[in-house]
């Protein structure tokens, strides 16, 4: 078996068992096969590439062929649990609209991004006069399909804007010191929003 | 590639008056004649049944090769041993519609009140009509529940009326290349073809049986319809601007291979199809319309998955047509996968792009027998 990517885990982590599951840009299905093995979800993707709509499928998950920006159409208010956006805002055109179609279908919503700010990202720019190449920002200006560069405390201050609370938020990077100083020394963040105070 | 081998249709008469089968226009019609192939083996429990529902001019004999004949089946390629629809694994029926001329009573069948046939005094069939037709044939087959129920273009309206009409019957449903209901530019098309059969002097008010058939009509329609099933750049790579002579015929006689194309197709066409079936069928198409609130009940539960597949070159019915079904099935929370196959074919492609509805196919096949069946009380 693939090993598991830490993200992955990390999100497993949050979901709880039995849960109703949206994967938003979900790829090859890896994340949700992940979920339905280790949290019995019932496992919804939405995937704009044909290709890895057919990996999905042949995993036995059912996938919507669909970009992320107009994917939530059709869906009743809080139909699922848990909308994931892992590693896929930083790509969508319309991020408003998203975000607050993901609160609308989902009633929570999980939000994976790399964090523009993480100390190496930060050395690179300074040091070297380039942009940032990382684990999780792994591409070239030229061919990166990131559309959107944001940072930990960016995203914080998005939340506080939208209105929506964060329920939880896990870092990934340097050890004990992405808790501390998640801003500087996280490669990347996945954080738990609603838009319903509870 | 494997093969089914020769193959035999058979049939089912049922409906004999005075129990006749009501149709959605309140007219009755019986008996009624079902003219249908199987493949593979039904198991002890009968839950590997598949139903595959045929496209416009489609009929039974969906995979294997009759006693003589050298071209096999209209979806051979994805029914067999080891193909999309598994003949190790499932038991696969086709079934010829009730209006159409290959089997199943139709407007050339005759009429028993009369001892002639139908013609025009055959009732209108419309799509809901047909699967109740099915719907007998799967009963006379002693199966309550089909594993799936497929098909292309009218083919996948047929499946789409099935999860309508018999929701707790089906275990999935693979609609390919359709739609909720018809468009105007599909009814436009529809009558274009009606007109040209009905403008043909043989035709006769449909009273030709036993006459010369309206075979002018027909063919035109024909390359009508051949047109809509094609992409621009499909008929560019198929014939561009191809001439059958070097130079121009400065006549009307055809040049180009596109025109001796179309002329071919309609011209064996009528040798194997009949005319006041293309008009009922036609007509029944354009009457199909599952949209909105005439799709499944929003309060019912539906356990059925779906598999939706459209293709990118189709503009005879277009991908958003196939998001419609996918977005209607979404807000009722029925299970639902859609992929928009890339293919530069046009409509042609659900019977051509092989390869890419084969593994989708396949796989959800697989996943719908391996979920237990629901226990039905």
């Amino acid at each position: 078996m693939a090993e598991i990517r830490y993200d992955h885990q990390v999100i497993s982590g949050i979901i709880e068992t039995g849960s109703k599951v949206l994967d938003l840009g979900c790829g090859g299905g890896d994340l949700l096969k992940y979920l339905v093995d280790t949290k019995n979800v019932q496992a919804q993707g939405i995937e704009l590439d044909e290709e890895a709509i057919h990996r999905c499928v042949a995993k036995g998950l059912s996938v919507y062929h669909s970009d992320i920006d107009s994917g939530l159409k059709g869906y009743p208010d809080k139909t699922f649990d848990y909308v994931i956006l892992n590693q896929s805002l930083q790509q969508v055109k319309n991020i408003d609209y998203v975000t607050d179609e993901s609160l609308r279908v989902g009633k929570k919503v999980i939000v994976g991004f790399p964090n523009f700010a993480f100390i190496a990202s930060r050395s690179t720019l300074f040091f070297q006069g380039r942009v940032p190449i990382t684990a999780s920002l792994p591409y070239e200006w030229h061919n990166t399909p990131n559309l959107r560069f944001l940072s930990i405390d960016d995203f914080e201050y998005y939340c506080e804007q939208k209105k929506s609370q964060v329920i939880d938020r896990r870092y990934i990077g340097v050890p004990l010191l992405a808790e501390a100083f998640p801003n500087l020394f996280a490669e990347s963040a996945i954080f738990l929003i609603t838009a319903t105070p509870e | 590639m494997n093969t089914l081998g020769i193959i035999q249709t058979k049939e089912i008469t049922f409906a004999q008056p005075p129990d006749e089968l009501i149709l959605e226009s309140g007219q009755k019609l019986g008996p009624v004649t079902v003219a249908y192939e199987t493949y593979g083996t039904l198991n002890a429990a009968k839950s590997n049944a598949i139903l595959v529902t045929h496209a416009f001019s489609g009929d039974a004999h969906a995979a294997g090769y009759h006693e003589g004949e050298e071209k096999p089946g209209w979806w051979d390629a994805m029914i067999g041993p080891g193909k999309a629809f598994d003949t190790d694994k499932y038991f696969v029926i086709s079934s010829n519609v009730i209006g159409g001329c290959k089997g199943s009573t139709g407007p050339a069948s005759i009429n028993p009140a009369t001892g002639k046939p139908y013609g025009l005094d055959f009732p209108i069939i419309t799509i809901p009509d047909m699967v109740h037709a099915q719907k007998r044939l799967i009963d006379h087959l002693g199966i309550d529940t089909l594993l799936s129920v497929a098909g292309g273009s009218m083919g996948g309206m047929q499946a789409l009326q099935w999860a309508v009409s018999y929701p707790e019957k089906i275990r999935s449903a693979i609609p390919i290349a359709t739609t909720l209901k018809h468009s105007p530019q599909q009814i436009a098309f529809d009558e274009v073809g009606r007109q040209a059969i009905m403008a043909d002097p043989d035709w006769h008010e449909g009273d030709y049986y036993g006459k010369a058939h309206p075979e002018r009509g027909l063919a035109i329609a024909r390359m009508v319809g051949h047109i809509t099933y094609m992409s621009d750049q499909s008929m560019e790579e198929k014939f561009s601007r191809r001439r059958k002579e070097n130079d121009y015929a400065f006549s009307f006689k055809s040049d180009f291979e596109v025109e001796g194309y179309l002329r071919y197709r309609g011209d064996t066409f009528v040798k194997r199809f009949d005319a006041n079936s293309y008009l009922y069928i036609t007509k029944a198409m354009d009457y199909f319309d599952v949209a909105g609130k005439k799709f499944i009940a929003a309060d019912k539960k539906v356990d059925a998955q779906f598999l939706i597949l459209s293709f990118q070159s189709d503009w005879l019915y277009p991908s958003y047509q196939s998001r419609d079904i996918a977005n209607e099935l979404r807000m009722r929370s029925i299970d639902v996968t859609y992929c928009e196959i890339k293919s530069t074919y046009g409509h042609d492609a659900f019977l051509l792009e092989v390869d890419a509805e084969t593994h989708l196919i396949k796989h959800f096949l697989e996943k719908v027998s391996q979920q237990k069946k629901s226990p039905t009380v």
